[in-house]
């Protein structure tokens, strides 16, 4: 049922990345539960600009959670409160009348600070440049039956191909480590038979990537599985383990 | 641009026509295209296909997109599926049957070449991506699994769950990233193309902005590829992402290219319907859920009883009462038209009467709550985050809204663009949607363009036109540049009070209305003044906080907001010069006695292509009349 509550949005503030940052408070009066949270930074945008002063910077655009633009820290939880979703599909009818949310920007050493909530994630680009998928050219396929694969094999290696890159695991680990990102990466490829040929090497070239770009390693605190908007499991960060040792 | 566009189309029967045309296309050495610079706007499936395929072919490839990432473009939100006529069903499905479904759904508005060779080329596509890796659904014995899709009797859309655009995007950027190890692909995230540059009327770069810096960058090459997707967002409220927009394409209109039947713009009849005012987009239930789900309204105006409460004689099932062949299948527009007739009638249901009801409950009595979690998992997740409702106990709510825009720029045959050298790849482009497309069949086009078609039309100009890319300080790029400052300097000097948002959404709100599922000549002119006079106060009230420098998020919105403006109004005047009713363009005036579309072959079985006349002078209508050879236009019959 649609109902209006007050919040208080306690923001990170920072215009660039050389200036000092800090937290200020907004009221916002009377809010639809039926916003998004997106939305009514939105409206605070709107406010803000009528009088005169800087919006606040946040990455967003497709508003379904499919994108991956959008992320920041809602009360020290990457991506807010609510389970398997992502902040822009985070509605306000989560929240209790009168709540104060904090919300921060993704910290970690791989993604720099643009302005505000907003941070820089093209390290993670740069994983997948290292090796993140099949050489095979256009106009090289064989027919597409000519390789089958199990139903089940193709669900899970649809699972861990649905990860969207929003970061949230590199900002809840305590090490910042892109483990998940990766080892997502790498079983979705190795799980297919395509991805067969160049399983090894992959996987040597992407976990050396992360550790060039500033990621950390992994210690296993598994706050990465619990804030994957995809859910995608940690058990298969120690699969990639296992995977290097091959 | 004197007189008719020429589409350059094949001579001799339309089917293998690609294939006859193809060979005889020139060739480049290997050796010689490496010294040939290709730029490409976007990294959608067409723009990322394109990109990855160019590259592979040795060509130096420099990629523009506004994002951070490739993978953010808007394709990877399409969620149904694709079609390829691959008859692995065995349900009389074939390249015929394709093409002709194509054709018809576009209401006889597309090009028939063009649409045979994209049902020829659809194979292929599925060919590719699978070898890329793409975890396409499966049967048990591990071929392909197939489903039938929005208004087709045959099972011919492979997806990967809800996610297909996802996971087809993923594997072409992950091309066009292998491309970026191997060095020939130049990767330009954040920046936003504002301007093309061309010299003696041939496209030869593009200015793009910075958006970290705000610096103006010029990017010069001997062809251009705009693969920078629809205009939904024109209504604001639409299902796609929030910066999808039409700068790219209204520019290169600006500097001469044609823009073909703009007013060709796609409703979807499955979406989460707006609750709130501050509501910024309307989310799209995949029409899959169509399969399952049964629409139904109350059959008697006004009555506001909770859904399960309304007894099975009371309902009325709409699509399956008016069209018993296709029930809740029928096409988009069809289903779009007559939810939005219903509620205005007073039928409708929740918030304000704008929503109809899809409901699962026969289906899971029949199928169990298994299967259809199963189908449809994810995006009823996604549907009880955004409502507050559980789809499993109540029946969905959901209603129309802008979706995808089959008008775009007029491109040849060969997907060139009526500017020399500025080729048009994906949604960007009119092609062979015609008046309407079909589901699943835009990630069929955008990767039949950039896979295919574009590598080899790209290769053939390139063959014909060895000018060396010009300098970045070529007085064209000095005057391209300059225009695109004009504007930043120009919508930051207005320093009035209203956020652009404001006039955004007051833009949407008379499109939806004037140019939306249903239009008149009258609410069609009287949209063109209220447009215009919109426009002005926007010039004159629009507030853009901090400087052209450095990240300005609200100057990126001003910049697309004042160029939808413009094709907003291009969009209106071509609905009003189109007297027939096809497809997705349906004016009232135009239709047959039980309220079906009636188009009007006689005068309008052509392609509209716009030309732009400059600064205040009314636009100039071309026509590129069609032809059908394989398949006589009919009425469309979906009763
Ligand atoms: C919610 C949703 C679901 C859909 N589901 C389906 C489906 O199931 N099946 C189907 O066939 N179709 C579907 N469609 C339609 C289909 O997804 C799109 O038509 C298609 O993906 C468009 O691809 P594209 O490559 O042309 O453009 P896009 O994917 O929109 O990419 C545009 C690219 O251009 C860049 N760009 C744009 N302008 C500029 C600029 N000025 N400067 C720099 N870069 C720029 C963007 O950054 C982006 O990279 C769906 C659409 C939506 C909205
Ligand atoms: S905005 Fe796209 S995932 Fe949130």
């Amino acid at each position: 049922m649609s109902r209006t509550i007050f919040l208080t949005l306690r923001i990170w503030r920072q215009e660039t990345p050389e200036a000092p940052g800090g937290f200020r408070s907004y009221r916002l009066e009377a809010v639809s539960t039926d916003l998004s949270l997106l939305e009514a930074l939105d409206q605070l945008n709107e406010r803000l600009i009528s009088a005169g002063e800087r919006p606040v910077s946040f990455e967003h655009d497709c508003r379904e959670g499919i994108c991956g633009s959008c992320g920041f820290l809602v009360n020290g939880q990457a991506h807010g409160p609510q389970a398997a979703t992502s902040v822009c599909q985070l509605y306000l009818r989560q929240f209790a009348d009168g709540a104060t949310l904090t919300l921060e920007p993704w910290r970690a050493r791989a993604f720099p600070l643009i302005q505000d909530l907003a941070v820089e994630r093209s390290a993670l680009d740069r994983l997948l440049i290292a090796g993140g998928y099949c050489s095979v050219s256009t106009g090289q396929a064989p027919e597409a039956n000519a390789l089958l694969v199990g139903q089940e094999q193709a669900r899970s290696a649809f699972d861990t191909a649905t990860c969207i890159g929003c970061g949230a695991c590199v900002a809840s680990c305590r090490n910042a480590s892109a483990s998940l990102f990766v080892a997502a990466k790498l079983a979705h490829l190795a799980q297919l038979p395509q991805g067969q040929p160049e399983r090894a090497r992959r996987a040597g070239a992407m976990q050396a990537a992360m550790a060039a770009e500033g990621f950390g390693g992994c210690s296993s605190h598994l706050e990465c599985e619990a804030v994957c908007p995809q859910q995608i499991s940690a058990d298969w960060i120690s699969w990639m383990h296992a995977e290097a040792r091959h | 641009m004197a007189g008719r566009p020429d589409p350059r189309l094949p001579a001799g029967p339309i089917a293998d026509a690609w294939r006859r045309t193809r060979a005889e296309l020139p060739l480049i050495s290997p050796l010689r295209k490496r010294q040939l610079q290709v730029l490409v706007v976007g990294t959608g499936l067409a723009g990322a296909s394109a990109a990855a395929t160019l590259a592979e072919q040795g060509y130096r490839v420099t990629v523009l997109t506004y994002h951070d990432s490739p993978r953010r473009a808007h394709s990877v939100a399409a969620q149904g599926g694709i079609n390829a006529a691959k008859n692995y069903a065995a349900d009389g499905d074939s390249i015929e049957r394709l093409f002709a479904d194509t054709l018809r759904g576009g209401d006889f508005r597309a090009r028939e070449a063009g649409c045979m060779r994209l049902a020829e080329l659809s194979s292929g596509i599925i060919d590719q991506c699978v070898a890329q890796g793409v975890p396409f659904a499966r049967e048990y014995g591990g071929t392909l699994a197939s489903r039938s899709f929005g208004g087709a009797l045959v099972s011919r859309t492979f997806y990967a769950r809800g996610q297909t655009g996802q996971q087809l995007l993923y594997g072409a950027t992950a091309a066009l990233l292998r491309q970026v190890a191997a060095g020939r692909i130049t990767l330009l995230p954040r920046r936003d193309m504002l301007e093309l540059v061309t010299v003696d009327g041939v496209a030869r770069g593009v200015v793009a902005r910075h958006l970290l810096t705000g610096a103006l960058e010029v990017h010069t090459a001997q062809a251009v590829l705009l693969a920078t997707g629809g205009y939904s967002n024109v209504f604001f409220l639409s299902t796609n992402a929030l910066k999808s927009n039409a700068t790219a394409i209204w520019r290169a209109h600006r500097q001469g290219a044609l823009l073909a039947n703009p007013c060709f713009t796609q409703i979807h009849p499955t979406c989460i319907p707006s609750g709130d005012p501050g509501q910024s987009k309307l989310t799209l239930m995949s029409e899959s859920l169509r399969n399952d789900g049964r629409i139904w309204l109350p059959a008697i105006a006004g009555d506001n009883r909770a859904p399960e409460q309304i007894p099975q004689a009371e309902r009325d099932y709409f699509l399956e009462r008016l069209y018993p062949r296709y029930g809740n299948m029928a096409p988009r527009d069809l289903a779009s038209r007559r939810a939005r007739e219903l509620c205005n009638a007073g039928h409708g249901v929740g918030p304000g009467g704008r929503s109809v009801y899809l409901d699962l409950r026969d289906a899971i009595a029949e199928q169990g709550r298994g299967v259809i979690e199963q189908r449809y998992g994810n995006l009823l997740e996604m549907y009880a985050r955004i409502s507050g409702d559980d789809p499993y106990a109540v029946p969905l709510r959901i209603y129309p809204a802008p979706h995808y825009t089959m008008g775009g720029l007029w491109v040849d045959y060969q997907l060139m663009s009526s500017v020399p050298g500025l080729f048009v790849l994906g949604e960007a482009n009119y092609s062979e949607h015609g008046a309407n497309r079909l589901g699943a069949s835009a990630l069929m086009q955008g990767l039949a363009d950039g896979y295919f078609i574009a590598p080899a039309t790209v290769t053939a100009w390139l063959a014909g036109h060895p000018t060396p890319a010009i300098a970045a300080d070529h007085p064209a790029c000095r005057e391209a540049r300059a225009r695109a400052q004009a504007r930043i300097d120009g919508l930051v000097a207005i320093q009035g009070d209203r956020p652009v948002d404001s006039f955004h959404r007051k833009l949407g709100a008379l499109m939806l209305e004037h140019c939306g599922i249903s239009r008149t000549a009258g609410g069609l002119r009287a949209g063109l003044a209220e447009v215009a006079a919109l426009e002005e106060r926007f010039h004159g009230e629009l507030r853009v906080p901090g400087a052209a420098e450095g990240p300005n998020p609200e100057l990126e919105k001003a910049l697309r907001v004042a160029d939808f403006f413009g094709l907003a109004q291009l969009m209106l005047r071509d609905a009003l010069a189109r007297e027939e009713s096809c497809g997705a363009h349906f004016r009232e005036e135009h239709q047959t006695p039980d309220g079906e579309a009636q188009r009007d072959d006689s005068r309008f079985a052509h392609i509209a292509a716009w030309e732009d006349a400059g600064e205040g002078r009314e636009p100039i209508r071309h026509a590129e009349p069609l032809t059908f050879t394989a398949l006589q236009p009919s009425a469309r019959s979906y009763r």
